[in-house]
């Protein structure tokens, strides 16, 4: 009895938060309840008996892609007002396909008939949890799939990376061959300092004079080594 | 474990899938214009499929269900990282996420 009232609760509530999601004004409130949509969702996985997936709902939807999407919303600098100008032009159409969909799902879901016994339960007796039986399904018959899932979302992460990489050409990058090729002339000067008189006054630089590219003498890279081989053996 | 679907049926648990991939379908007709309520939208049609997988997995005590459902998560993130990551980047290029201004490509 009590299942079936948490059942309906959290169904409730859920239905209710993706009515929101694709009706709300603001898609800031849409983001947030996508979010209370989650919860709900995770705990109906709960009481269908699969905690790690609901643990897994929470951690991954709820605390990276709903947050995701909340942070891209309050970036972008988008006049949502009028993203809504067409609302009542799609609203009929939308409406029809999706009572026409639900017609269809009514339709399919009614004469719908769970055979059972099809195939042996691997569903474990109490003594192991949820968790351990889906590492032991994961790590010994799926472990193909399971990389596979780690592929996916490695090309994700470059793929993102890559899309939303650029150059700013006043970007100030680390040249590793010009620190390399840095001489004490370049960036230090030897002066006789008068007492109670700054460098400043003197004419003095503060480095460096010449930008921060600049080098004594020009580079050639291939003469790179033999010089410094040189001061190695001077030294 | 199964106690929960065993008192509740698999009625139910069909039909919370059902209503949510019908809202997800409507929401992707009703936000036309608006590209991130539209991939809030997928995303609810993937929780519903989901749904439906976990229910099916308890109902016939066969876990593989679940771990299917690991995986269509896997790629929900992955689809929602890319997908956010192109708005992002073409709102850079264009100033703005209107779907019907995204005409570049039209021949």
């Amino acid at each position: 009895m009590i299942t079936q009232i948490t059942f309906y609760l959290f169904a409730t509530i859920l239905v209710l938060c993706a009515g929101m999601v694709v009706s709300a004004r603001n898609p800031v409130h849409a983001v947030l309840f996508l979010i209370l949509g989650f919860f709900n969702a995770a705990g109906l996985f709960l009481i269908a008996g699969a905690e790690f997936l609901a643990m897994i709902l929470v951690i991954v939807y709820v605390g990276a892609v709903a947050v995701l999407f909340l942070f891209v919303v309050m970036m972008l600098d988008v006049n949502f007002n009028q993203l809504r100008e067409g609302l009542q032009r799609y609203a009929p159409v939308g409406a029809a396909i999706g009572v026409a969909l639900l017609a269809e799902l009514i339709f399919t879901v009614g004469r719908l008939k769970l055979v059972p016994g099809v195939q042996e339960p691997t569903l474990p007796g109490p003594q192991i949890s949820n968790t351990e039986a889906l590492g032991r399904l994961i790590y010994t018959d799926y472990v193909l799939l399971f990389q596979a899932c780690g592929l996916v979302l490695l090309v994700a992460m470059i793929g993102a990376i890559v899309l939303t990489l650029r150059d700013r050409p006043s970007a100030r990058r680390q040249n590793i061959s010009l620190q390399h090729a840095r001489l004490p002339a370049d960036t230090m000067e030897m002066m006789q300092l008068e007492v109670g008189a700054g460098t400043d006054a003197l004419g003095g630089f503060i480095r460096p004079r010449d930008g921060y590219g600049a080098t004594a003498e020009p580079i050639d890279a291939r003469a790179l080594p033999a010089r410094r081989s040189d001061e190695k053996l001077g030294a | 474990m199964e106690n929960g679907l065993a008192a509740v049926g698999i009625g139910p648990f069909l039909s919370v899938g059902a209503i949510l991939l019908v809202l997800g379908v409507f929401g992707i007709f009703l936000n036309r214009k608006n590209i991130i309520v539209m991939m809030m939208s997928i995303e609810l049609i993937l929780l519903s499929a989901n749904l439906n997988l976990v229910a099916f997995s308890a109902a016939h005590g066969e876990l593989s269900g679940q771990v299917f459902t690991l995986f269509s998560l896997t790629v929900a993130a992955a689809e929602a990282a890319i997908g956010l990551a192109i708005v992002t980047v073409y709102f850079r290029n264009r100033g703005s996420i209107q779907v019907e201004d995204v005409t570049l490509m039209k021949g």
